[in-house]
């Protein structure tokens, strides 16, 4: 049995960090709440800008992902900032988080002013911090990890090389007793009836489907048809042929293993194996919709580079472009454009994501920790009201 | 360069070129972890795919383990496959 060394929580779930989160649960107390963090280690504060004025399964939304983050088994304790008139109240979200054990302080900026809640805030969270120094790292099964898989500014070196060798990646930790998420249903158009027929029953293949068509439908009232003009004239000089060989190149990431689950955004899965999240493929609204899954790692592959990272999941960045990898250096944590070169089997630059995938979830920093990159957005459909 | 063409999943139908590759040519490719020489019947871009066995007209092409589309003639073994002879499959139920 393969394992990493992470944190264990009291819900029984397993972290790869151990982080104190502070919350603010409306886009009022944003700036309190980062000012609480400030220079504070171990303690992170997520930037987020809604909470107030989101109406019918968007509240839900919001509410399902903070809840996510607070929940999240990489955060060992929870400060929430609110305002104290917003329509998500820091005592409702307070409550939710709370039933998985973990400790939630909840301050409101409208009892104090700004500075006494910086200032109270700041002393909760150094105690908290305190505390969360003491946790020690465990060997832990890695089929309590749930891996997170994206894309984003690719090029024709993403459907070649560095999503297939996640693909092996993300095999081994199914065949590991871990779970993989796939999501962007975007980029599904052209290839949602070969993941489907992957589905373990046909209301999960269904599910697909209908994720599907919402997305299109979206898009065409938007004005835009995905399907029309694509694969482009770009893609078919390059050497794509259809569309479904543009969607595969994406989707295959998340491997080749029977698809177990369709879960909303921002939901936990409850199976293990590959299971499907219905997300845009707006790369930081995808990422926080896995966090917010329970997703303790992410894997990113670029062709193109991308900084992002999560406020609490490490994200790993790879590429199979070598220029890529040079320029930027600081960003990019594995290099696969052995494989374009003839140099490595995907196979092998696989098993190296594999056990960078665990190195990571025990520990080592990636780029986007190191630099700082804390991206959070939480997807809406409609208006704020 | 060990390998010019790669095959992403051992159930792939074709090979995609990772340099211009020249018509008349052999060209090494591992297949299920065996590695088998092809000759070629087309110059093939970079990128672009070419066929690992025969196939019939309105069989499957497979690439990434899946159907990618369907041989709109006959393919042999070591012939460029695009768009010129390869087409996008119609879903289930919609024919």
């Amino acid at each position: 049995m393969t394992t990493f060394e992470g944190y264990v929580r009291a819900d029984g779930k397993a972290g790869t960090r151990n982080y104190v989160l502070i919350i603010p649960s409306v886009g009022c107390s944003q700036g309190a709440a980062q000012a609480i963090a400030r220079g504070i280690k171990g303690a992170v504060f997520i930037p987020n800008t809604l909470g107030c004025g989101q109406i019918g399964e968007d509240r839900a939304i919001v509410k399902r992902t903070l809840t996510g983050f607070g929940t999240h088994p990489n955060v060992f304790s929870v400060l929430i900032v609110g305002n104290g008139c917003e329509q998500l109240s820091a005592d409702e979200l307070g409550r939710a988080i709370a039933s998985t054990g973990k400790h939630v302080e909840v301050i409101l900026i409208q009892d104090m002013g700004t500075r006494k809640a910086v200032s109270l805030g700041r002393r909760i969270v150094r105690e908290m911090c305190a505390d969360a120094a003491k946790l020690m790292r465990k060997p832990i099964p890695v089929s309590e990890l749930i891996l997170g898989t994206e894309c984003g500014g690719s090029d024709y070196t993403s459907g070649l090389a560095s999503n297939p060798a996640v693909g092996v990646a993300s095999d081994l930790l199914v065949a590991d007793g871990g779970t993989v998420i796939l999501s962007e249903t975007p980029e599904l158009i052209g290839a949602e009836h070969l993941v489907a027929r992957r589905a373990i029953t046909p209301e999960t293949a269904q599910q697909i489907l209908k994720a599907v068509a919402w997305w299109e439908r979206q898009s065409f009232m938007a004005g835009q048809n995905i399907r029309e003009g694509n694969p482009s004239p770009g893609n078919i000089a390059g050497g794509l042929t259809t569309l479904e060989e543009k969607s595969l190149g994406c989707i295959y990431k998340g491997g080749s293993g029977p698809l177990e689950e369709v879960v909303s955004y921002a939901s936990r899965p409850t199976r293990k194996g590959l299971v499907y999240m219905d997300t845009p493929a707006h790369d930081i609204e995808q990422l926080t919709g896995m966090v917010a899954g329970g997703s303790q790692i992410v894997v990113f592959t670029t062709g193109r580079g991308t900084p992002i990272g999560s406020p609490i999941v490490p994200v790993i960045k790879i590429t199979a472009n070598s220029n890529t990898y040079r320029t930027m250096r600081d960003n990019m944590d594995m290099d696969v454009s052995s494989i374009l070169l003839g140099n490595e089997k995907i196979r092998e630059a696989g098993k190296r994501i594999f056990q960078e995938i665990i190195s990571v979830a025990s520990g080592k920093p990636v780029k986007a920790e190191k630099l700082g990159n804390r991206d959070f957005c939480i997807f809406t459909m409609n208006i704020n009201i | 360069m060990r390998y010019k063409a790669i095959v992403i999943n051992g159930k792939d139908n074709v090979a995609t070129a990772l340099t211009p590759l020249a018509s008349g040519t052999r060209i090494a490719v591992e297949i299920q972890g065996r590695d088998e020489s092809i000759l070629l019947y087309s110059d093939i871009p970079t990128g672009h795919k070419f066929a690992l066995q025969n196939m019939a007209e309105g069989d499957l092409v497979i690439k990434y383990g899946e159907p990618i589309g369907q041989c709109t003639t006959k393919i042999s073994r070591g012939e460029y496959v695009h768009i010129h002879n390869v087409t996008s499959r119609p879903k289930e139920g919609e024919i």
